[in-house]
């Protein structure tokens, strides 16, 4: 998921090398479990420092790699009033991947890293955003269910320990109701629709429901390193405790719609109070992951492209800066 | 807010961004921005942080022109205000037939 990290090899946690290092590790975790939050200076362990800039880079990176599928329909939108509300969309997730970045970078790595090591392969981003947007109506299940299962997992990191971390995501939550809402009305316009439309809606949504499933990451069983991040408040709720929220709060959206949900196996658990699902396809999931995604390549190439097309742009940009500061001076 | 961040050749400074939310309040610290220059820094700030009236001013500072006290310093500056109960209006008692005070 957005934020989730928990399928790749852990930070190792370093014993501390000397008494004065011991006695401020145990200060770290007690202010943690007194629930004040860390800020940029305070000292802090170099596994969590770690564990975040990781994080935080990945969830960056999901942001701006997210307006890839979108951005590919702003010109086919179907009207004046669609298109304007997908440009404020696709800027907002372009603004949120850089809040993100902002907050990365006050725990010492620089951005222009954070977006080496993506276009390196070495850093991830949500393997959502590697399934391509083949119809219209994927503008509105995006939006509906990407969004929705972001902002589940999103209000939960608000609460994050990490200070900068925690008031990007108070930001990011502020503007991504607007996304998940204007999905959901663009999807209830089709189910009003002509039948063409109303299929459009439910093959959209056959084809989306499982990979938004598994944007909470793996099951909690085989997410052993989570527990550490539970610990450090950087996670704030566990992958299947996210994923039944999104679940819960979906199942009744899509009746309302009139339409199905891809999985036989949905249904109401009386004495659990919540949705039961099917079981989710990991293989998929961790051959998305693994790079081999139906858009995989295509969205880094493109990134890679935007990037070195605006090298110019960034060059004259210093230049000019650069004289005016020497006109300044003289 | 200032940090070691390690700046790349090719890259813009680091700003500080503070935003006014409306008049009558301060100016408020909301992140930072690249820029290559203060003009440039306004204008992204702008757009990153203002998309939906969240401000009607705008302060941009070089990140690297903040001095920030430091968290270990926290005892030495701050602690010597505790103890200072005096200074504050409900260490004194003033009797109800006093009126409002």
């Amino acid at each position: 998921m957005y934020g989730d990290t928990s399928i790749q090899k852990p930070i190792e946690i370093a014993e501390p090398t000397s008494e004065e290092q011991a006695r401020l590790a145990e200060i770290f975790q007690q202010k943690i479990d007194d629930g004040i939050k860390i800020e940029p200076q305070d000292w802090m362990p170099d596994a969590y420092r770690k564990t975040l800039v990781r994080q935080m880079s990945q969830h960056a990176h999901s942001e701006v790699i997210g307006m890839q599928p979108e951005g590919n329909w702003i010109t086919r939108a179907p009207s004046l009033r669609r298109k304007v509300i997908l440009l404020a969309k696709v800027q907002d997730e372009g603004g949120h991947g850089l809040y993100i970045y902002s907050g990365a970078e006050t725990l010492g790595t620089s951005r222009a890293e954070m977006i080496e090591q993506l276009q390196t392969g070495r850093a991830k981003y949500s393997s959502i955003f590697n399934y391509p947007a083949l119809t219209w109506a994927d503008m509105g299940t995006i939006g509906w269910l990407v969004d929705g299962a972001a902002i589940t997992n999103q209000v939960a990191l608000s609460r994050c320990s990490y200070g900068p971390y925690s008031r990007a995501m108070i930001r990011i939550c502020k503007e991504e109701s607007f996304h998940q809402r204007q999905g959901y009305e663009l999807l209830l316009t089709l189910s009003r629709g002509t039948q063409e439309q109303k299929d459009m809606l439910q093959e959209s949504v056959n084809r989306f429901w499982w990979p938004s499933l598994m944007m909470f990451g793996p099951n909690d069983s085989d997410s052993p390193h989570s527990a550490q991040s539970m610990k450090w408040k950087i996670k704030r709720k566990s992958n299947d405790q996210l994923r039944q929220e999104f679940v819960d709060a979906t199942v009744p959206q899509a009746e309302f719609l009139g339409i199905t949900l891809p999985d036989p196996d949905l249904k109401w658990n009386e004495e659990r109070g919540h949705y039961d699902y099917g079981e989710i396809d990991w293989q998929e999931f961790n051959n998305v992951v693994k790079g081999n995604g139906p858009c995989n390549k295509q969205r880094i190439a493109n990134h890679i492209k935007a990037h070195e097309d605006g090298a110019w742009v960034r060059e004259a940009a210093a230049a000019y800066a650069e004289k005016q500061q020497r006109k300044n001076v003289a | 807010m200032t940090k070691e961040t390690k700046i790349s050749e090719n890259e813009w400074p680091l700003w500080e961004v503070f935003i006014r939310s409306k008049a009558g309040l301060d100016h408020k610290h909301c992140g930072s921005i690249h820029a290559s220059d203060a003009e440039m820094a306004l204008e992204s700030a702008r757009d990153v942080y203002t998309r939906r009236s969240e401000g009607i001013s705008i302060w941009v500072v070089p990140s690297n022109a903040i001095t920030a006290s430091k968290p270990e310093d926290k005892e030495s500056l701050f602690e010597p205000a505790d103890d200072k109960i005096y200074r504050h209006p409900t260490f004194y008692d003033i009797p109800k037939g006093a009126g409002k005070m």
